[in-house]
């Protein structure tokens, strides 16, 4: 049985093109709504697949503002059981003050007689993206800690952890408790259905005031890359572009032969 | 990808469904040179159209929806990309199986076949929802689904095919190029177009646009939320894209919809929630599309667990996973009606907007035909552009309309029913004097009117059982006996009516006889101080109008019309002045309060105020004059809407209240009486059959339909002219009459009050069918309290139409007997008019 936390975090929809807000401060939404990475929706998927093999549980946990509520219920809708979030000006916050709060946050619980097996986070969070807080959180905890894993699974008392390599496939057995960071591509997130929503709605989500002042992490502002020029390539009109059409789909490996 | 050409016949902007049908429409109307731009990609530029589920309900309470519909089904079905599905309104509670049955009246009306069915016979259409939660449901098999983008691909290519269009999509429109109040082309992204033409039909972008050009088209985008749950095995197991009939959940607001494997749940029921259209993102910023934006699941949840409970066995299946979840725009309107025509502020700029995908071929036709031939098979007057005051066109009214009426699209909504919002607006000055009483308002073109007054409550007790209650709570919904009681007290005595809802416009210079007498159908070469009651015809000899006109000197004529259609027949009058400017309108609505005062005692009432001869010969009907009420300058006119002896009293607005308190004080010893708009609408309307714009005149009827045709028709030319003789050669197809309803008794025992729109039938329920192929409904209701009966007005097929005739009128499912009691424009009450004569 394997208890697991996984941390997620409420960012912009990056999709599109991006339009910061007047302060530089952040990216403006109001278009695209909010999202958690890619890597965090697998690192979601993984929980919430350990938990349902070991009889175990998956509890989602952010750190955010209350609006950061929308994305734990995403997480219990597709199969976590429990939600904690940590309000804060995630803004504020320096990948240092989050693994800190994580870490204050998982021995509380510990505490409290809910330890965890193993916490789930992205490889780097969708917006920041410094790729630190797993590495930081592994330090504050005295786990061990793996990064950019495809999947994770309990084999007795080890977790296995498989991810890319260079020339190959990495695999890392590491003893629980233990803290991995995911790479997406290694699972196929769910959506949510009917009754998971339901459920989402209906299930309490621990808040919790985080017990130290962040340090920051001396952001000064914002600014978009230059527009990257996109070129359109017109691969033919009507029946006869057919084959073009298939040759490229079968170069994105979208179909095989 | 085809250039921006630097001329066209006519722009048309937008690649959306209108967009699409209009391009075709024209071309096949024998347009030559037409340019359709878009600034998204073809075929999904990534309007409304691209995210819409694309279903089609036939059945609506409005005729003018329900016949736009319906030819937008045809021409699905003609393109190829009409898929016939059924659909059923489910009821969850009694009070909406009311509306259902109501809705069996509109099917009935408009010809559609619709059944009601119990709650086993849905389950057994639709195997997946559970019966014990509804109490019934109405199925119209004709419903169905359409590829929308699909049909617009055909039409474009179809108009490219007649070598008629040009489409050139990713190019923006950035600018409009008007010159003296005409529209002369078109600023993009990649060059000018010149065109005397441009049609705006790009949905809820539509407001932008028109602005650049300035321009007014006041619609505003709304969320409309859609989910998509699957794969669902049943449904996954079924051939093709429908297999089962779409479900309307509509206490719910909720609809379920098949699309493959999956279903589509839809949503009407969360908050308005409305966006400027400046906040609509670019195609860059969009996640999706621009009207593609992100879902917000808080406001969908209540719907989720609704639509749970209807079809818990496949929506409860964990497996079924909510794949696309959108919060689509959508547009909306203050009254719900789309907005059509050339725009009031520039020349041959026209606007083809807020549109539903079941409307779009219909709507892409109907204007396409106005703009190349002044009228159109189906009339689209409540979607006239050129209906709109100056506080419609505004955002804040639009804001609050749609807000409260966004839940009206699957709500119960009562005929008569008023809005609560964007309320005390145009005031008339005797406005405090009627709410001291005890005015019950209604709104007419932001106008608070009084419809009938708590005062005259005391007079219920002088008329008994005469003010024909109605024991129904829904046939007695936003009416009161009282408005019975001012009728029979006006009859008896007097009453005084405020008119300053009318539209008031001046038709003045050189000219102003040549050029009203060009538009109207009566003879406008008469003396000064003649009122001519007129009709007015397109050049189709639909009716166009219907109002009065005063000769007040040689070169002043003043024009005086209903609220409700003022600025259309403004606009109409305007558009059909000498071009050299030799007659002007001038709107002087503001201007002038109009109060009625009729009855017997009418002329003891205004002869204790004046010291004018006001006697029938020294102010004979169909006439008016300035006379002296005390220290007021009034200008009389001795017509009547009411079939009494009275005038139509004019002054400037602001001697209004003066005028109204001199009445209403001098009227006492008479036993004058505050009337309310429900005694000169309706009660003393229908004994004398007049007819009403917009309920039984409109453009698709002609005068002989009506009953209106003249005795001698006058020497000079006037529009419409041509089609009127031809046709006075034909046999009639339909004849305008008025019934009564023999017993109100159903089955319940309880008596029952038609309230308009209901089919007439055979007795034994079968179908009528006119000469134009229409078949019979209630176009006026009302009590008729001076004969002692309700009375209906109609269109019957000849053969019905003869005295006496037995016939039926179908309401809430069951049949009443009525009788014809006048097949011509004579009235039920006072055939010889002797009344109004005095």
């Amino acid at each position: 049985m394997a208890n697991v936390l996984v941390c997620i975090k409420r960012v912009p929809d990056s999709s599109s093109e991006l339009v910061l807000t007047d302060d530089g401060q952040s990216v403006d939404a109001r278009h695209v709504g909010y999202t958690v990475s890619p890597h965090e929706e697998c690192a979601v998927e993984l929980a919430v697949q350990i938990a349902a093999a070991t009889g175990g549980s998956a509890t989602v946990l952010t750190l955010g503002p209350a609006e950061a509520l929308e994305q734990l219920r995403d997480a219990i809708a597709v199969g976590c059981s429990a939600a904690v979030l940590i309000e804060a000006d995630a803004d504020r916050y320096g990948a240092s003050d989050v693994a800190d709060a994580i870490a204050d946050l998982v021995q509380s619980h510990e505490a409290q007689g809910k330890p965890y097996d193993l916490v789930l986070l992205g490889n780097d969070a969708a917006d920041t993206g410094d790729f630190q807080v797993g590495v930081r959180l592994g330090y504050a905890l005295d786990r061990p800690v793996v990064t950019g894993m495809s999947t994770v699974e309990l084999s007795a008392d080890t977790f296995v952890a498989r991810g890319d390599g260079l020339d190959g496939t990495r695999v890392f057995e590491v003893a629980a408790p233990a803290v991995v960071t995911i790479m997406e591509g290694g699972v196929t997130p769910r959506y949510p259905s009917i009754p998971g929503r339901m459920r989402a709605k209906r299930t309490a989500v621990e808040t919790v005031t985080p017990i130290r002042k962040p340090t920051g992490s001396g952001r000064v502002r914002l600014k978009l890359p230059p527009v990257q020029p996109s070129s359109v390539q017109i691969l033919g009109e009507g029946p006869t572009a057919a084959p073009a059409v298939v040759d490229l789909l079968m170069e994105l490996g979208v179909l095989s032969r | 990808m085809a250039a921006v050409p630097p001329t066209a016949q006519v722009v048309v902007v937008g690649a959306g469904i209108v967009g699409n049908s209009l391009c075709w429409h024209l071309a096949n109307l024998g347009w030559t040179d037409i340019v359709q731009l878009d600034k998204g990609p073809l075929p999904n530029p990534g309007g409304s159209t691209g995210h819409a589920s694309n279903f089609i309900f036939t059945v609506d309470h409005s005729r003018e929806n329900a016949d736009i519909t319906a030819d937008s089904v045809r021409q699905y079905q003609e393109l190829g990309v009409f898929t016939r599905s059924g659909g059923i309104e489910v009821a969850r509670t009694e009070e909406r199986m009311e509306e259902l049955r109501r809705r069996m009246s509109s099917s009935r009306a408009w010809g559609i076949e619709s059944r009601i069915l119990s709650p086993a016979e849905v389950a057994e259409l639709v195997p997946f929802l559970d019966p014990s939660v509804i109490v019934g449901g109405f199925y119209t098999p004709e419903v169905g689904v359409v590829d929308s983008l699909r049909a617009g691909t055909i039409m474009r290519e179809r108009a490219q095919d007649k070598g008629a269009l040009t489409v050139v999509p990713n190019t923006e429109v950035t600018g409009m190029i008007v010159h003296n109040g005409a529209i002369e082309g078109v600023r993009t992204a990649q060059g000018d177009i010149r065109a005397g033409t441009v049609v705006i039909a790009c949905g809820v972008w539509s407001p932008q646009v028109a602005r650049m050009a300035g321009a007014r088209i006041p619609l505003t985008p709304a969320v409309h939320q859609m989910i998509s749950v699957g794969p669902i095995a049943v449904l996954a197991e079924q051939p093709g894209e429908i297999s089962f009939p779409i479900v309307r959940d509509m206490d719910t607001f909720c609809y379920e919809r098949q699309h493959g494997s999956d279903m589509e749940v839809g949503s009407y029921a969360h908050r308005a929630i409305l966006c400027e259209p400046e906040d609509i993102p670019t195609i860059e910023q969009a996640k999706l599309s621009p009207t593609e934006l992100p879902f917000t699941v808080e406001d969908f949840d209540p719907q989720l667990e609704q639509a749970l409970e209807l079809m818990p066995e496949i929506l409860g299946d964990t497996k079924a996973e909510i794949r696309y979840a959108i919060n689509g725009l959508l547009s909306l309107t203050v009254d719900g009606f789309p907005i059509l025509g050339e725009t009031p502020e520039v020349k041959g700029l026209w606007s083809c907007a807020a549109v539903w995908i079941k409307e779009g071929p219909g709507t892409g036709r109907a204007v396409a035909e106005l703009m190349t031939r002044g009228w159109s098979d189906i009339d689209i007057s409540h979607s006239d552009i050129a209906r709109f005051y100056g506080h419609h066109r505004t955002r804040e009214q639009v804001r609050a309309r749609t807000s409260e009426s966004f839940i009206k699209t699957y709500g119960i909504v009562h005929p008569s029913e008023q809005y609560l919002s964007a309320r005390e607006l145009r005031l008339s000055p005797m406005n405090t004097a009627e709410k001291e009483l005890g005015a019950v308002f209604f709104e007419i073109a932001g106008w608070e009117r009084p419809h009938w007054y708590a005062s005259n409550e005391k007079l219920l007790g002088d008329y008994g059982d005469a003010v024909m209650p109605r024991e129904h709570e829904w046939d007695s919904r936003w009416w009161s006996t009282i408005i019975n009681a001012e009728h029979l007290a006006m009859r008896e005595r007097a009453a005084m009516v405020d008119l300053t809802a009318f539209s008031i416009f001046d038709v003045a210079g050189p000219k102003a006889m040549e050029a009203v007498q060009r538009i109207i159908v009566a003879q406008a070469d008469v003396p000064v101080g003649r009122v001519i009651y007129t009709p007015a015809l397109d050049d189709h000899g639909g009716l166009r109008a219907d109002l009065t006109v005063m000769r007040l000197t040689n070169d002043r004529y003043r024009v005086v019309t209903g609220g409700a259609h003022g600025m259309a027949d403004k606009k109409w009058f305007a558009d059909h002045l000498p071009a050299d400017g030799r007659a002007q309108l001038t709107d002087l609505t503001s201007a002038f309060t109009t109060i009625g005062l009729w009855g017997p005692r009418a002329i003891d009432v205004l002869g204790s105020l004046t010291e004018d001869d006001i006697s029938k010969q020294g102010l004979r009907f169909g006439t008016c004059r300035e006379i002296d009420v005390g220290n007021l300058s009034v200008l009389a006119s001795r017509i009547s809407y009411v079939g009494e002896f009275g005038w139509e009293l004019y002054v400037p607005t602001e001697y209004g209240a003066a005028l109204w308190q001199r009445l209403y004080e001098a009227g006492q010893p008479h036993g004058l009486v505050p009337a309310g708009i429900g005694v000169y609408g309706t009660t003393g309307r229908i004994e004398k059959g007049y007819r009403a714009y917009g309920a039984e005149l409109d453009s698709e009827r002609t005068l002989f339909d009506v009953g209106m045709e003249r005795k001698k028709l006058k020497d000079a030319d006037f529009i419409g002219r041509a089609a009127y003789e031809e046709q006075a050669k034909a046999v009639p197809q339909t004849v305008l009459c008025s019934l009564t309803v023999d017993d109100h008794t159903s089955r319940s025992g309880v008596k029952r009050y038609m309230l308009g729109g209901e089919p007439v039938l055979a007795s034994d329920g079968s179908l009528l069918t006119d000469g134009h192929g229409r078949h019979p409904y209630v176009t006026s209701a009302g009590s008729a309290p001076s004969l002692g009966a309700h009375v209906l007005m109609a269109f019957l097929p000849p053969e019905q139409a003869q005295l006496g005739t037995r016939l039926a009128v179908s309401y809430m499912e069951e049949l009443f007997p009525v009788t014809v009691a006048a097949t011509d424009a004579t009235p039920l009450f006072d055939p010889e008019n002797a009344r109004i004569r005095g």
